[in-house]
């Protein structure tokens, strides 16, 4: 663990929507409780949760890694699922492929990676076909 | 706020309490520990929702609100019924009777609460038009929400509706009334709230979005209940008409707000932890497609406070069964002579930070960090018996010097459990 700031581990259970979000949830209180100011909190679960419902979605769940440093929040999300092809295109606001039943619950309307995008400081993904995926979000405070 | 700032809407009975904690499991906002063998409030946390006077066994929870007397002490005295009161009376056929009975114990005027409900109404139609809140739209008329959310959601505050409650539209527009009426000075009009909760006698005495509180005095409806009954059969050839629509006395059930904004993007929740999965939505802005958002912290809505007599789903019927005779709505913002500016509120109420560990960002994380090292040592079992709800508070509570880790009975078990 580094000095001067906080480290998380979470696994992120797949095709669990009903625990899908304590991660963030868990960084959202521990940010309120830090003081952080309400737009970064804000911002910083969403991008977060975001990520959390994509591995959720897509990969059959992950990992989520998160450091409160004094300078940002810093998240990886990591997965072992089916890889993103295009990222460019996956990027594109509406773009989405997540299955009829996943919409039929209101999620995967192709605004997750785009969102990530918006709320972030930084973000940048690696992805590797039939791999799996990697998101950092970096979060300025 | 500081602690001596806050008012005091829960107190205890030492004798009566057990040091149980059914009261500090309750609280949903982590108000209450258990020191010394007595359940003990920091009022800088509590909302006033009045859980903990619900859930206590032993009585030893009780709910603070001015004693009836406290009228003798004004010239003109103005009854303010909440809607939710009308609930609270078997057969009641006609609404009347009960401002009839109002003025016989003692009141030389009656405004029902449900005036300023369809005013409220009007002016959040009017706001929501207007666009100049951040949709979705947020209701503040239960103040136990909105001290919730200024103690833990705070990036919702500009989410919140800036209307004044409706008991306070009606004791504005009850007094000024009364002075034209009375030649009297503003001190020697009474104005009083009859009010099913703790979290009202907060905000009203505190006066919540308001310069001052614009009430004299909250008595509880159980008190005036009691009072009032054994009137109502004295009263022959009862003249009194009810000034209120069905819109109105509506407001007295959860959905009656939201059903007054005549709009279907509307989301209305009841019980406080309810109202806080909605709120966690809104912060994760799940519920952007919704124009307004009702939340009551009681069950049920106002009917469930805790200082009604009825069961709040007996009420409910009753309501239901009263506006079926009423006509959809007596008030407006025209027929009361007003422009929208007067129904706002007069100041935005302040947050609350005494959840944040420290003023110092860098203090806070360190902090989290120790409290983060503490939980490696407890069992996680939220047991209670070191007198805090959940293993985390204890911890909290250690970082802030306040006990020792001693206190915890069941470190074995996190022990064993190990191994």
């Amino acid at each position: 663990m580094q000095s001067d700031g906080l480290h998380f581990e979470f696994a992120v259970d797949g095709e669990n929507f009903a625990s899908a979000g304590t991660a963030s949830e868990t960084i959202k209180n521990t940010l309120k409780k830090l003081g952080l100011p309400p737009a970064t909190v804000r911002r910083t679960a969403i991008a977060m949760y975001e990520g959390e419902i994509n591995m959720v979605i897509h990969a059959g769940g992950g990992t989520a890694v998160v450091d409160i440093t004094p300078t940002a929040i810093e998240i990886e999300l990591k997965d072992e699922g089916p890889g993103i092809a295009d990222i460019e295109l996956a990027m594109r606001e509406g773009y989405s492929t997540a299955p009829e039943e996943i919409r039929m619950l209101g999620f995967g309307a192709g605004m997750g990676l785009s969102n990530m995008k918006k709320y972030s400081d930084e973000m940048k993904i690696e992805s590797e076909v039939s791999k799996g995926t990697r998101v950092l979000l970096k979060i300025n405070i | 706020m500081s602690q001596e700032k806050r008012l005091h809407t829960v107190t205890l009975d030492q004798d009566k309490c057990k040091g149980c904690v059914a009261c500090m499991r309750r609280c949903p906002t982590g108000a209450i520990r258990v020191r010394d063998g007595k359940a003990k409030i920091y009022y800088d946390k509590c909302i006033g929702c009045g859980e903990c006077v619900r859930v206590c066994h032993h009585h030893a929870k009780k709910a603070v609100y001015d004693s009836f007397d406290i009228i003798k002490n004004y010239k003109y005295k103005i009854a303010l019924p909440a809607p939710s009161f009308f609930g609270q009376f078997n057969n009641l056929e006609n609404l009347g009777l009960i401002i009839a009975g109002l003025k016989r114990i003692g009141f030389d005027e009656v405004m029902e609460v449900s005036i300023g409900a369809e005013l409220s109404s009007d002016a959040t139609r009017r706001v929501l038009k207007e666009g100049t809140i951040k949709k979705p739209v947020i209701s503040t008329a239960c103040p136990a929400i909105l001290q919730l959310i200024l103690l833990k959601y705070h990036s919702l505050t500009e989410n919140l509706l800036n209307l004044l409650a409706p008991v306070d539209i009606v004791a504005k527009l009850a007094r000024e009334n009364a002075i034209k009426k009375t030649g009297l000075k503003a001190e020697d009009i009474g104005v009083f709230f009859i009010s099913p909760c703790p979290a009202k006698v907060f905000a009203l005495k505190s006066g919540l979005g308001v310069e001052k509180p614009l009430v004299d005095g909250v008595l509880a409806a159980s008190e005036v209940y009691f009072k009032l009954l054994p009137e109502l059969k004295n009263i022959k050839d009862c003249t009194e008409v009810a000034s209120t629509g069905l819109l109105g006395f509506a407001w007295a059930c959860s959905g009656g707000e939201a059903a007054g904004i005549m709009k279907d993007k509307y989301i209305a929740a009841d019980g406080i932890e309810n109202c806080m999965n909605v709120l966690k939505e809104l912060e994760d802005n799940k519920l952007d497609h919704m124009d307004f958002v009702e939340l009551n912290a009681c069950i049920g809505g106002c009917v469930g406070g805790v200082l009604n007599i009825e069961n709040p789903f007996v009420a409910r019927s009753k309501i239901r069964e009263l506006n079926k005779s009423l006509p959809l709505s007596k008030n407006s913002i025209e027929s009361v002579g007003k422009e929208l500016d007067y129904f706002k509120w007069e100041t935005n109420p302040e947050t609350n930070d005494v959840l944040r560990l420290d003023e110092d960002f860098m203090v806070a994380l360190k902090k989290m960090s120790d409290i983060d090292a503490i939980m490696k040592q407890l069992p996680g079992l939220d047991c209670g018996n070191c007198g805090a709800p959940t293993c985390r508070a204890f911890a909290e509570d250690i970082v802030d010097g306040a006990v020792d880790i001693s206190l915890c009975t069941r470190k074995e078990t996190n022990e064993n459990n190990n191994k």
